[in-house]
């Protein structure tokens, strides 16, 4: 009957269920937060970066959407061991593939809010003050927006 | 006990009959992505269009299409009749006093802020106070905001009771002690469902010498409106919600007040005469319509009018609120799940509910999954949600084609996805290859 896949896949709703590295770091050298107002969706990440701009160690906590939450824990198992570099040259397609089942550009949002927020914390050391623009890079998706629905 | 709160004597919609009606309706019969037959539950948001509508609408630009107004030419003076004929059909809708008192705008938002920006704008000033609900759609807000902005007054908001209606005793407290310049209020919540007392607020009102403002696109898709009998100074809906075309709303005014306030925009078509010096300002209700009006828009929305009034809007309502019943009350029985919302014999054919630790866009998503068409979000009610409580909802909104099936359908697709997403002591693992 239907040649649509199923976006709650039975791996998107394991990380759902049991996320990998959710929670805060304490000895976090970069992190950051960022939401999409419109639907609530928030994504908080810190990240242990040593001297050789690696990622030693990534967690994230936050509060949405199982697609938001569940990519995030996705990105963040994948993220642990690579370079700045590496995760710099990471684009949104990637974010969207590493996901899986193919999004609607609405519900993209979700799935790349925390790649967005992982792209901004790298440049977001801790003690150090926020940089001016954190929305993070300046991307744009297609689509109405989510929540200012009638 | 259970009554099914049929209104009056009216007949309810028979199987036959709806089964007719439905076909009035080619969209109904389509499945969504997945495969899955479609029920429509997004109504509140805006309904779809019966046949008559798109016909009437096909018919005028394949017929008689030309501008409006002082054209000299058989065809625009058949769309200039046909727009005119419209604008009465929907005086008569809404039992207006006059068609002078019905302008056509372009939804219930255009017709909010063109009293904010021209009654608003002439009579509030700073420290003045505009009363109105907590549970207004951005579209009662926003523009009274704006107008606090550019002239200092400020807006106070009547809260909900925990049962999700309105303390009567509290409303005509607030406005004895505020005296609100402005009483700008809902008919029926768009999220909740609660209809508001319209006629009795509005009579507390006028008693202290209160302008009103209802905001009627809630109701007008599903009630008998009489602005006479309620009385109120300014009364706003759209045509997309009530089977009619987007791009098209109405706003009526008494006749005194439309009078006595300043033009909106400035334009073509508002004007008796233009000079180097100045204009002088046409009569109503042309006085607000500067511009090119959406006329196939208002043939359509006449054609809607005709089409809902034929059914009942009484038989229309009585048929939503059987539907929404089936689905509130087996709603509430189901544990996990808090139905947002008045219980049914104080509100319309809106459903609103959250599940617990479910977010609503996956509610939505997977209802879609199932083929119910729901709506999740703020709704356009940020404040509502904030008092509440919550960060969004999910909303079903039933409407004259909808089916007791669908309601049934609907509950057992909710309780599907309460299941999905309730955790099962599921573990990580990597990706299956394949
Ligand atoms: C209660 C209420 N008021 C106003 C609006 C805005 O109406 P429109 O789309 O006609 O501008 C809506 C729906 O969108 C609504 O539900």
């Amino acid at each position: 009957m239907s040649n649509e896949q199923d976006i709650y896949e039975e791996h998107v709703l394991d990380h759902y269920e049991d996320p990998y590295h959710r929670g805060e770091l304490d000895k976090a050298t970069h992190s950051h937060e960022a939401d999409n107002p419109l639907c609530g969706d928030v994504v908080h990440i810190d990240l242990k970066i040593d001297s050789e701009d690696k990622i030693q160690e990534a967690w994230f906590s936050g509060d949405g959407c199982v697609i938001s939450q569940a990519s995030a824990s996705m990105l963040i198992e994948t993220v642990e061991g690579k370079s700045l570099d590496e995760v710099r040259n990471f684009t949104a397609e990637q974010m969207l593939g590493l996901f899986g089942p193919k999004l609607t550009p609405n519900r993209q949002k979700c799935c790349l809010l925390s790649w967005r927020v992982l792209q901004s914390a790298i440049h977001s050391p801790v003690d150090d003050l926020p940089p001016d623009d954190d929305g993070g890079p300046d991307v744009h998706f297609g689509g109405p927006s989510l929540g200012e629905e009638s | 006990m259970k009554t099914i709160p049929t209104l009056s004597t009216c007949t309810p919609l028979n199987d036959s009959e709806l089964a007719d009606l439905r076909d009035q309706f080619p969209i109904l019969s389509r499945s969504t992505a997945s495969g899955a037959p479609l029920a429509f539950l997004d109504n509140a948001a805006s309904t779809q269009r019966p046949v008559c509508v798109i016909d009437a609408m096909s018919d005028c630009y394949q017929q008689y299409y030309a501008n409006v107004h002082r054209g000299i030419h058989t065809l625009s003076e058949e769309s200039t009749e046909a727009y005119e004929q419209s604008r009465k059909v929907i005086a008569s809708f809404i039992n207006a006093a006059s068609e002078r008192e019905v302008i056509f705008t372009s939804g219930a938002t255009a017709s909010i802020n063109l009293v904010a920006r021209t009654w608003g704008d002439q009579n509030l000033r700073e420290g003045d106070v505009i009363l109105t609900t907590i549970a207004e759609h951005h579209a009662n807000i926003v523009p009274w905001h704006q107008l606090c902005e550019r002239t200092g007054c400020r807006v106070e908001f009547l809260p909900l009771k925990k049962d999700f209606t309105f303390d009567d005793e509290t409303v005509h407290q607030k406005l004895r002690e505020l005296r609100p310049k402005l009483f700008a209020f809902t008919a029926v919540s768009n999220v909740l469902g609660t209809i508001t007392p319209v006629k009795k607020w509005v009579h507390w009102a006028r008693e202290l010498g209160i302008t009103t403002l209802v905001d009627a696109s809630q109701a007008a898709p599903h009630q008998p409106l009489d602005v006479e009998q309620l009385d109120t100074d300014f009364l706003v809906f759209g045509g997309h919600k009530m089977c009619g075309p987007t791009g098209i709303g109405v706003l009526h005014g008494k006749e005194n007040y439309l009078d006595s306030m300043p033009p909106f925009l400035g334009g073509g078509g508002m004007i008796n005469r233009v000079s180097v010096d100045g204009f002088e300002t046409a009569d109503l209700p042309d006085k607000f319509e500067a511009g090119t009006p959406p006329i196939a828009e208002a043939i359509g929305l006449a054609a809607a009018a005709k089409f809902l009034r034929q059914i009942g809007l009484d038989r229309i309502a009585a048929h939503e609120k059987q539907l929404a019943q089936v689905a509130d009350e087996g709603l509430r029985l189901i544990e996990g799940i808090e139905v947002i919302g008045p219980s049914m014999s104080h509100k319309s054919g809106i459903v609103s509910f959250s599940i617990d630790r479910v977010h609503a866009h996956d509610i939505a998503q997977e209802l879609d999954h199932l083929g119910l068409a729901v709506r999740a979000g703020h709704h356009c009610t940020m404040p509502l949600h904030r008092h509440l409580k919550k960060s969004s909802t999910t909303r079903a909104s039933f409407y004259l084609y909808n089916r007791l099936e669908e309601a049934h359908r609907f509950l057992e697709a909710v309780q599907q996805v309460q299941k999905k997403f309730t955790p099962s002591g599921r573990k990580r693992s990597s990706r299956p290859q394949d």
